[in-house]
């Protein structure tokens, strides 16, 4: 399949929800979108190195299971558009997986099927990224391996399934503009981040627009070895890693120069309200508030945990859920990108008590603004961060997600040792100085979907 | 691939030294405490961290019509307060440890369980111990958190239009069996749910001889059954209420709904009624079924995305399913929307179509060869997750399976055959046994054409 769905960070386990499943409660999401270490990191060794291509590689060895998993990340995501052309970072992606030297479609599809490995990967605003999950067994291994290889330095971007792929995209985006969730969130990019590559997202008119040129230039552009971070993690000694990054970068195009990013500024404060006939208000309030690496980010991190990031600890949902009613779901989160991403309230309410709950929500913030947490609030978030690392780093898969936001952000490799003691050297006032200073309430907008 | 039945390791490599009894392959233990609970331990020593799950066996199908979603409900209001721990505790202690918690309700059962640090599971065995049998929740608390349930309704169903289709699909497909109600309940059941239902079911249902607890992580299993005779083992058990069967009579013509709702795009969800996992040395039809799904939506060759969706372009999206772990009836479902410009009535064609090639013509070796090759190896990726492996155990006993018979599950997948395959295709997929849920999209009448910011309304922040 050549659909692109996976975010590098999940959302958490309300998202898990099946048909035949009810998940009631929000799992700690906003916790994901952090790095986190295991306190006594032990057992977790990166070994970090760069390819004679300029691929920057990030290594950690496990050999608890027989299993290997792979990604490679491009500085290749939406931001990285053509202008007018909005999915074409998307589609390139997509279409890697339609076609590569020799191999059509359905015979690069079954051939990957018959290796027992499992292909997928996806795009944000700033990475593009291709994954693989192979059993580590040799045969196996080597056999997905250069499926892998063959993906990447040979896609043929066939025109036909880009005609069919462009087709499903533009039915795709006109289905998600009838749908409240969809809706809300690409309001509140495009207000947030006016006149920027973050706001922007794709119309059936800017899919329309891409041609198979397009896509082959922008492979060629971004898909280099020089813009790229590999991640391995698994049952493979040092130097079989050394082998396959080579074996992957190699083969990679030249690339041009690195694209810079226009910078983002703060928007308007607003409030926009969109009709929608929905039962549910949707409702998302925030603004550009932190990049990777930033040094106010362990503040914010700490602060938010009892602001809205820590689940049933937070004060969102004790005010807006467990004392009202008003909601099933609220929290607030940071996410940090390469340029400063987003700081996010979230919320979904009846729509006859949308202000009622809007102004609950003002009430909390403003106080948690002036105040920043109590010194009680401020223990349990330490207690719940630090001795929480273990169990964010218990698989091989969780461990890929740190590995590759560390290699693609340029983190630096004791991030997840350091990890504890920046944690517990954050002070109240600290986090009310971070708060101040990244989440201005002049500048902060909210999106409404579905309101009279 | 989508098997939702639990499995085993095959490709193994011993993460520790296998102690010597129970299942040393699967390095899983388990005991039955005296008052009924059975605890079943699986050792992963790879990192410092542990699941713990407590399953019981009470679920949707057991409610009553008008108290639909009390199951639900209740799982929400084991999160408030105890005879001997205050309201919002529970939270509280488990995040201190560093730890996640969840639950989560379906037809057949409800489960709770904390992801922790290895040293906090003695004490999440005790919170949850605690809430099996002292679970006090005062009616305001009640008035309030059924108000939370009401607005997860509206989330995942009323404002969805592909979960209003399948809610019309069930509701349509049993006339007689529980699962004709959704597991969050009618609105209108919320919205008359009281107090007394909610403590009502919990009293009836939540007991040691109705639950199994699932551990799995970097424990040893000694040590954890000891846990729990000190925490669990101390309360005695109740009798439970009489079970009727409630089965299904036989469906004799084919049932047709729709649904409409704002969206773009049509969905179309056909759900066949097919037999359920009950024998798993015995029956070989559900096993041949599960393996028609993936043939038919198994994996990235497989026919309904190669045929419909990237070969005849039909298909925006389509999809196939088949859960024979469950309690209660089975369905094999079959879905997908029509691409732009294309009916729902091409689409069912074409499903049908595919259906059809199966039953005529079969499937070939390279078909059947490739779902047992991504079965045998997601067996082992399973391993890199002690929640799936949690999850593998707690689904089997759930549906009255044995997580002892997870190995043998997969033995018997991968003996189906292709004549197995083409013969469950001819023998269920009867027009009689079938009902068909069609979205019927609808423009958005109340939605503002060209929305924008309104400067009347006073900005929040």
């Amino acid at each position: 399949m050549t659909t692109s769905i996976h975010l590098v960070v999940i959302l958490g386990c309300r998202k898990l929800m099946t048909m035949k499943m009810h998940f009631v409660k929000t799992l700690f999401s906003f916790l994901a979108l952090a790095l986190f270490s295991a306190g006594a990191t032990a057992g977790v060794k990166i070994e970090h190195w760069t390819t004679a291509s300029g691929a920057r590689v990030y290594f950690v060895e496990t050999r608890g299971v027989p299993i290997l998993d792979v990604q490679l990340d491009f500085a290749a995501g939406n931001a990285y558009s053509v202008p007018d052309k909005a999915g074409l970072p998307s589609l390139t992606r997509s279409l890697l997986e339609a076609g590569a030297s020799d191999l059509d479609e359905e015979k690069l599809a079954e051939r990957l099927t018959d290796t027992g490995a499992q292909l997928s990967g996806g795009v944000d605003n700033d990475r593009a990224s291709v994954a693989l999950r192979t059993l580590s067994a040799k045969p196996e291994r080597d056999a997905a391996l250069t499926l892998m290889h063959t993906v990447l330095s040979a896609p043929t971007f066939p025109q036909a399934a880009l005609t069919r792929e462009k087709e499903r995209s533009i039915a795709a985006i006109r289905e998600a503009d009838t749908q409240p969730g969809a809706i809300v969130a690409k309001r509140f990019a495009a207000a947030i981040y006016p006149a920027h590559p973050y706001g922007v997202s794709a119309t059936a008119e800017s899919v329309a627009a891409i041609t198979r040129q397009d896509l082959i230039d922008f492979y060629q552009q971004h898909y280099a070895a020089k813009h790229a971070t590999i991640s391995l993690i698994g049952d493979i000694s040092r130097s079989e890693a050394e082998a396959i990054a080579n074996q992957l970068s190699q083969a990679l195009p030249a690339g041009g120069a690195s694209v810079t990013l226009p910078p983002v500024t703060l928007p308007k404060s607003q409030t926009i309200k969109v009709a929608h006939p929905a039962a549910q208000s949707h409702v998302h309030i925030g603004l550009p508030a932190v990049r990777r690496g930033d040094a106010d980010y362990f503040a914010l991190l700490v602060g938010n945990y009892s602001l809205g990031g820590g689940g049933f600890a937070s004060r969102l949902m004790k005010e807006v859920r467990e004392k009202r009613g008003y909601a099933y779901s609220v929290s607030s989160y940071f996410y940090p990108q390469l340029l400063p991403g987003p700081f996010e309230i979230n919320l979904q309410t009846k729509r006859s008590q949308v202000n009622d709950a809007l102004k609950v929500v003002d009430d909390v913030l403003s106080s948690f603004m002036v105040q920043g947490p109590t010194a009680k609030e401020l223990v349990a978030a330490k207690k719940n961060l630090v001795d929480g690392l273990a169990l964010r780093l218990d698989s091989n898969a969780k461990l890929l997600g740190y590995l590759s936001t560390i290699g693609f952000y340029g983190l630096p490799l004791t991030y997840l040792d350091d990890f504890p003691a920046r944690v517990n050297a954050v002070t109240i006032s600290q986090v009310r100085d971070a708060f101040a200073r990244h989440v201005p309430r002049d500048h902060l907008v909210t999106v409404v979907v579905a309101t009279e | 691939m989508k098997l939702p039945i639990c499995l085993a390791i095959l490709l193994f490599v011993a993460v520790s030294p296998a102690p010597t009894f129970a299942n040393p392959v699967l390095n899983t233990f388990e005991t039955t405490l005296p008052n009924g609970l059975r605890v079943i331990v699986k050792e992963d020593h790879r990192a410092p961290t542990v699941v713990h799950m407590i399953w019981y066996r009470a679920g949707s199908m057991d409610e009553k019509d008008g108290t639909s979603g009390v199951a639900h409900a209740l799982e929400h209001l084991m999160f408030k307060g105890t005879k001997r721990l205050p309201s919002g505790e529970f939270n509280q202690r488990v995040a201190a440890a560093g730890g996640q918690d969840n639950a989560f309700t379906s037809y057949d059962y409800t489960a709770y369980f904390q992801i922790v640090p290895k040293a906090a599971l003695p004490e999440m065995m005790q919170l949850e111990a605690d809430r099996m049998v002292n679970l006090a929740f005062t009616p305001a608390e009640f008035a309030s958190e059924i108000k939370v349930v009401m607005e997860e309704r509206r989330l995942r169903t009323d404002d969805n239009p592909q979960a209003q289709v399948v809610e019309a699909a069930r509701g349509a497909a049993f006339l007689a069996h529980p699962y004709r109600r959704p597991v969050i309940g009618w609105m209108n059941d919320l919205e008359h749910l009281t107090w007394q239902d909610a403590h009502y079911w919990y009293t009836q249902w939540y007991t040691p001889s109705n639950a199994y607890v699932v551990v799995v992580g970097d424990v040893d299993h000694a040590e954890v059954f000891r846990w729990a005779q000190k925490y669990y083992g101390v309360h005695k058990a109740h009798a439970l209420p009489e079970r009727k069967p409630q089965n299904e009579p036989e469906q004799k013509g084919w049932r047709r709904v729709s649904v409409k709702a704002p969206a773009k795009l049509p969905y179309l969800s056909m759900l066949w009624k097919v037999p359920r996992l009950s024998d798993v040395h015995k029956d070989r039809d559900p096993y041949a079924l599960e393996v028609l799904a993936a043939i038919l939506d198994g994996n990235d060759t497989s026919r309904l995305a190669k045929n419909l969706v990237r070969g005849a372009r039909i298909a925006q999206s389509a999809g196939a399913g088949y859960d024979g772990t469950v309690r209660g009836e089975a369905t094999f479902t079959v879905d997908g929307q029509p691409a732009e410009g294309r009916s729902v009535a091409e689409l069912e064609a074409a499903l049908r179509a595919e259906i059809t090639r199966i039953q005529v013509a079969g499937i070939t070796p390279e078909e059947l060869s490739r779902v047992k090759i991504q079965l045998i190896a997601g067996q082992t990726y399973k391993r890199d997750s002690l929640m799936a492996q949690a999850m593998e155990i707690g689904g089997m006993e759930a549906v009255g399976l044995s997580w002892h018979d997870v190995d043998l599950l997969v033995d018997q997948l991968k003996g189906v055959t292709a004549a197995e395959v083409q013969a469950v295709a001819q023998k269920y997929f009867k027009d009689d046994a079938l009902t068909i849920a069609v979205l019927d999209p609808q423009p958005m009448d109340a939605a503002d054409p060209k929305p924008s910011a309104n400067p009347a309304i006073k900005t929040l922040h």
